[in-house]
Formats: C-alpha cells, sequence, structure tokens
C-alpha cells in the first residue's frame, strides 16, 4: 500500500517505499482501495499477499525526462527522415530542409539524453563492445548510430549546401533505417520484467509507430511551407490516429495492469496526450492551409506524442512498484496451469513431493 | 550466448526453458568445472543476518545509504532492516512474524487459506490444543473438521482487543525467515539484456557483473523478474551478488555460505544440492510439515530453474518473491518481429503519405 500512496501522490519517481504502520503485517493485503482498517474484510476485489506491501521487483532507474524525451525525440527523428528524403524527391523543398533538420536534430539530442541517462556517463562507448540482439539497448545502440551520422550528414548537406548527392544518399539512408529507430523503443521497455510494459508487447510497437508518426509528421506541419505539408499533414493525422486506438486498446487489453494509466500522473499525462492529439489532428485537418494553423496544429501534434512517451514511462514505474502487479498475474498464471494440468500431476508450485 | 539467431527461430530453447549446462551454452569449453549454487533451506534459518555481515565483509559491499530520512534506519519490518536485495544488499534476510490465534490450522499449499487473520485477533479455544508450532520440527494441527476456520462473528463481541492487548500465550507466532539472495538463473534477464557484456556467464554457471565494463545504463535493474540487481549511487554502476567469484576460483565456499550457523545455506554443485533438497523436502513433508515446498528447483520454470533456490515455509509472495517468474527475453523473439512488421507499417505509412500528393 506504501507504493500506492506514492503512485498516487503522482511523483512517478522511482522511490523506496514509506513504512507505514498499516503496512506491517504480511496479512492478506486486500486489493483495491487498502490503506484503511478494518473495513476492507468485505469483498476483496484482487487478493494477494507481499512482503509488507513492497515491490517485488526494481523499477527502472531510468532517468526523467531523459529517457522519455529520447523516446520522443527518437520516433521524431524516424517518420522526420522519411518527410525528409521523400520531400526532397518529389520537390518539396521546405518539407526536404525540415525533414533532414528534424532528423538530425532528433538523433543528436536523443543521443545526448541517452548519455546523460547512463550512470557512468564517460562509458557511453563501452555500449558499442558487442552486438547482442538479447539486448534491445545494444540493437538499438546499432540503429541509432548509423542513423545518427547519416542524418548529421544530410543536415550538414542541407545547410552548408555542399555535395547534394551525397546528402541525398545519406538521406535516403536515413529514411530506410528511420522505421526501425520508431519501433524498436517500444521493445526496450516491453523486453523488461516490468508487468504494464511486457504484457504490452504486441501493442505497443503500435503505439509507439502511432506516436512517431505524429511526432514527424507534427514536425513536418510545423518546418514545411503550406504548399508542401500534405504529406506530413497525412502522416500526422494517421499517426495520430493509430496512437489514439492502439493506445485505448492497449490500455483495455491490460485489465488489471492497465489502472496505472487510470490513475496518478501517468493518468492525467496520458489523458492531456490524448487532447493534444486528437486537437492536433482536427487542426492539420482543418487548418493545414494557413501557416499559423498548421504549424499551432503540428506543435499539438508533437506535444501529444511525447506526452504518451512520458506516460508510458511513468505507468512503467507504477507498474513496476506495485507488487500487486506481479503477484495476481502470476498466481492467476499458476491457477490456470493448474486447471490444464490433470490431477496427480506434479503441483505447478514447484513442490516436489 | 552461441546461436543466437538460432535461438531467435526457435531452434534451441537458449532464451527459455530447461537447459542442463548454461556455460557451455555461454560459450565455455566443455570442461569448464560443475554448475554450483545455493540451497537457501529457509525451515532452520535462525535470521542471525551472519549471511548479510559476511556477504558485506568480503566484498566489501559499502553501507547501503538509502533511507537515511528514516530514525536509525529501522524500517519496523520486524527485525528486518536491510529491506530489500539491492546493490549494496546482496544478501537479505526476510522477517515474517506469522500471528494467528491458537488453533488455526495451518494454511496447507494450495488449500484454503480461512486461517490468516491479522494479528491481534482474539483465540479461538477448542481447536486442536495448544500444542507449539515450529514449522520446522512440530507436525501442524490438523486440518479440516471445523478446525481450520474461524468464527469471525464470534470472535467480534467479546474481543475489541488489539494488538498487544491478546495475551501472549492465546497466539501462536509463526516465525519464518530467509535469506534471500540473486537466482543466478538458468536464463537470467539481466545477462540477456546487458548492452556493454558486463554481465556474463561464469564457468560455475554463475552470473555476475565486471564493475569495470558496466556503464550503468541500468537495463538489468528492471529485467530482473526477482528484483535483486539494482545501480548503486555512489558508483553508478549495476552491482549483485557473484556467488564469490573470487572465492570460488580459490576452491572456497560462498561468504555467506561459510558464515552460516545452521547450514541454511548450503553451497555445492547444483546437481547435488537439488537432491539434498528433495531429501529434505521429502522428510519434512513427512513430519506433516505440508507447506513446505521448493522455490526455483524446477528447470521447467520460466527461468530455466534458479542457480540459488529456497525450501520455503510459506507461499513465495509472503517472502517478497514472484510466485510464477518467467524471465522477460522468452517472449523477445516475438516482440522483435512485431516491432519489424510495424517498422516496415511505419515506413510504408511514409511513403503512402506522398500518394498522388503532386509535385515533381
Amino acid at each position: 500500500m506504501t507504493n500506492r500512496d506514492a503512485e498516487t501522490s503522482g511523483t512517478g519517481e522511482r522511490s523506496r517505499p514509506a513504512h507505514d504502520s498499516s503496512a506491517q503485517k504480511p496479512e492478506r493485503f486486500r486489493g483495491r482501495g487498502r490503506g484503511g482498517n478494518r473495513e476492507q474484510l468485505q469483498v476483496p476485489e484482487a487478493e494477494f499477499r507481499s512482503y509488507y506491501g513492497r515491490p517485488i521487483i526494481k523499477a527502472p532507474v531510468w532517468k526523467n525526462p531523459d529517457v522519455p524525451l529520447y523516446l520522443f525525440l527518437g520516433g521524431m527523428a524516424a517518420t522526420s527522415a522519411g518527410l525528409g528524403a521523400l520531400g526532397g524527391a518529389t520537390g518539396r523543398p521546405t518539407l526536404r530542409r525540415t525533414g533532414r533538420l528534424a532528423a538530425a536534430a532528433g538523433a543528436a539530442g536523443g543521443t545526448v539524453f541517452l548519455v546523460h541517462d547512463l550512470h557512468r556517463p564517460t562509458r557511453f562507448l563501452h555500449m558499442l563492445r558487442v552486438f547482442k540482439p538479447t539486448s534491445p539497448l545494444s540493437v538499438g545502440t546499432w540503429i541509432l548510430s548509423p542513423f545518427a551520422t547519416v542524418a548529421a550528414a544530410a543536415a550538414a548537406s542541407e545547410v552548408t549546401g555542399l555535395l547534394p548527392r551525397a546528402g541525398k544518399a545519406a538521406s535516403t539512408v536515413s529514411a530506410v533505417i528511420g522505421p526501425a529507430l520508431g519501433t524498436y523503443t517500444a521493445v526496450l521497455l516491453s523486453n523488461t520484467a516490468v508487468p504494464t510494459w511486457h504484457e504490452a508487447h504486441r501493442e505497443l510497437p503500435v503505439v509507439f509507430a502511432g506516436s512517431a508518426a505524429a511526432a514527424g509528421g507534427g514536425m513536418g506541419l510545423v518546418g514545411a511551407s503550406v504548399r508542401d505539408n500534405l504529406p506530413a499533414a497525412r502522416l500526422a493525422v494517421a499517426g495520430a490516429a493509430v496512437e489514439l486506438a492502439a493506445g485505448e486498446f492497449m490500455e483495455r487489453k491490460l485489465g488489471l495492469l492497465g489502472d496505472v494509466y487510470g490513475k496518478g500522473r501517468a493518468g492525467t499525462l496520458m489523458k492531456a496526450s490524448k487532447a493534444c492529439l486528437a486537437a492536433g489532428a482536427v487542426g492539420a485537418v482543418l487548418g493545414r492551409k494557413k501557416r499559423w494553423s498548421a504549424a499551432l496544429s503540428g506543435l499539438a501534434l508533437m506535444a501529444g506524442s511525447a506526452l504518451t512517451r512520458f506516460g508510458v514511462f511513468d505507468a512503467g514505474i507504477a507498474s513496476a512498484n506495485d507488487p500487486a502487479h506481479i503477484v495476481v498475474p502470476q498466481r492467476e498464471r499458476i491457477r490456470r496451469r493448474q486447471a490444464t494440468t490433470e490431477e496427480g500431476a506434479a503441483p505447478p508450485d514447484r513442490a516436489f513431493a | 550466448m552461441t546461436n543466437l539467431f538460432d535461438a531467435f527461430r526457435g531452434t534451441t530453447p537458449s532464451l527459455s526453458g530447461p537447459l542442463p549446462d548454461p556455460s557451455t551454452d555461454a560459450g565455455w569449453s566443455g570442461d569448464h568445472p560443475k554448475r554450483v549454487g545455493f540451497f537457501t533451506d529457509t525451515s532452520v534459518c535462525i535470521g542471525c543476518k551472519a549471511c548479510e555481515v559476511a556477504c558485506k565483509e568480503w566484498n566489501l559491499v559499502p553501507d547501503d545509504g538509502t533511507d537515511a530520512s528514516d530514525l536509525y534506519r529501522l524500517t519496523g519490518m520486524s527485525y528486518d532492516n536491510t529491506g530489500d536485495l539491492g546493490a549494496s544488499s546482496w544478501r537479505h534476510v526476510a522477517f515474517i512474524e506469522d500471528v494467528r490465534p491458537h488453533g488455526t490450522a495451518t494454511p496447507a499449499h494450495g488449500g484454503q487459506q480461512t486461517g490468516f487473520l491479522p494479528s491481534g485477533l482474539p483465540a479461538v479455544h477448542g481447536g486442536n490444543g495448544h500444542t507449539p508450532r515450529d514449522a520446522a520440527t512440530a507436525p501442524p494441527g490438523p486440518e479440516g473438521s471445523g478446525a481450520g476456520t474461524v468464527d469471525l462473528l464470534a470472535l467480534l463481541p467479546d474481543g475489541g482487543a488489539h494488538g498487544q492487548q491478546t495475551p501472549d500465550d492465546e497466539r501462536d507466532v509463526r516465525w519464518l525467515m530467509s535469506s534471500d539472495v540473486c537466482k543466478h538463473c538458468t536464463h537470467a534477464g539481466c545477462l540477456d539484456v546487458c548492452p556493454t557484456g558486463a554481465l556474463f556467464r561464469t564457468e560455475f554457471g554463475t552470473v555476475v557483473v565486471q564493475d569495470d565494463i558496466c556503464n550503468g545504463c541500468g537495463y538489468c535493474v528492471p529485467s530482473c523478474p526477482f528484483g535483486v540487481i539494482d545501480v548503486r549511487e555512489s558508483d553508478g554502476g549495476a552491482h549483485k551478488c557473484t556467488l564469490c567469484y573470487d572465492r570460488l576460483g580459490e576452491g572456497l565456499e560462498p561468504a555467506c555460505a561459510k558464515a552460516c550457523p545452521t547450514n541454511s545455506i548450503q553451497f555445492g554443485d547444483l546437481d547435488e544440492l537439488q537432491a539434498a533438497a528433495d531429501a529434505r523436502l521429502a522428510e519434512l513433508h513427512g513430519r506433516g510439515v505440508h507447506e513446505a515446498r521448493l522455490y526455483g528447483r524446477d528447470p521447467d520454470d520460466g527461468v530455466g530453474g534458479d542457480g540459488a533456490f529456497f525450501l520455503l515455509l510459506d507461499e513465495p509472495e509472503v517472502y517478497g518473491m514472484p510466485p510464477d517468474p518467467i524471465v522477460t527475453t522468452r517472449d523477445l523473439p516475438e516482440m522483435w518481429r512485431n516491432a519489424a512488421l510495424t517498422a516496415v507499417g511505419l515506413g510504408a505509412a511514409v511513403a503512402a503519405a506522398f500518394w498522388k500528393g503532386g509535385r515533381r
């Protein structure tokens, strides 16, 4: 229950839970709305036991805002690279310029945040010692490094006007790598023991891809001229729609584990995100042809995308700090397994008679 | 880490499932030493914390210093002022004061747990007598026949007593003590996700962090299904039990096992420990301690079995351990597939946004 207090108090930060006296007994903790006295003896909604109500797994030590910002910037850069390359190929100079610059800025900024997030930043190059497919962070490093390199080259060519053919080639390569950068971050979060992230491993890539499209398209709406911004508007609106739908689907499908999206800071962030995305998408459809309304819509879409990343991040922290998120689903898993094994088989609770 | 791409095609079980020899799977040649581990028999743990102290002393583990706001860092959780495993706590003794009225039956494993009451409720008399219950040595009371249930309504009117007002001789206190430690999983999530290769599988089948490689990315921390490894604030590196890798190399047993006065912590070759644990469990069951169960012993469990496993006297979550842990990378091949498909979709969406958009 201490973790619930921390969670609803909205700090969202990883903290060692306080030990209030009501958490002292390893009695059967009673699920929703604990923290009071004996009136909770009735109708437990999700009854589970725990060690003084303490978290079972460790919440991520990743820094906030570094990591959610990286998730946002990486997504924005991922789709901006594509808009830049195709904008160049279809004769939309302002979209090309915006896409190339945003891809480079997003990749560079994201890299800075990632390095700053390390607890030993001077050793960031150790990331490049190995390539490990079992580590999404390693795979991500090997996606981000070449992406940042070619995106920076394309942007340099754009700004200086030098080597336009090489700039175009670099831009094309960044557009090809981009989508991987936009979706691998979902695996990065899902491939942890954090229940709300792990159990969403089917939906989270779609949410993040939608978020990346909304951010990159939003950036295009901000930077490109009215003459050039149609593809950016289309991408942004489609991205926002996918992000809204997939996010809603994910929260519902998570069931008990989705409760962290409905309360605390994560709940607030997700609500704000949905409002921004919806407003931005409507604005992009109606106001694309005016420079100021297009830019405003783009900003709203980018804000919505960023808020989603912050919300998902906070939801994971809250989930990791809640022992119910570990015990209740795992008990249910054991119960289901027990139900499917016939009588007399070895008990699934690892009791070897 | 061999055969990773095979693993991704699902042709080898090296991301999950039983694995007889994790060291060879990690690339050690066949003549490496046998896999070693801990068997922690909590039924004989006396909560002396000698393991915690010995571990700190030998491994030079600093003060965990994270609860500075607490008065003398007292948690109020019985005698447990360590709290949990972490970067600077590689052994952690859990204390559970299981207080019940007299005559309430033990919630046998898998059975109804009607006897579980918060402390302080008055005793129910007329149960199965007043035999003292020490789970390790004495059989619990008979179950069923109403002795295992408590009539809450009968308790309430004349009760009114709370907490310490109930005389001690009307309560049964069962002490559960357990020295927790890194499980040295057969399929270790921390090792799988480490992007620098700082975490590695030793020739003894254990999992160790190379401190000079770790760059403090923290990915191992949320990837451990047991909440063991953590990043230390003072030096920024991830730390956890090494199973005294330095001592193993010299043929010594780990410091905690050496210091344990009751042999609750047993060190040895894993296959021998497993046989000893099975025998101990059979012995306890024979003596009527039906709540005894092994945790982390099963090579078919979600992490392929633990290198450090336990004999517990209650459900794992009571000790702060997950009841059914699964290594997160079990689902990683599917996650990569999903992400790759989504990436293709994202690329297509970007291209489609230019469809018939004029220009050029």
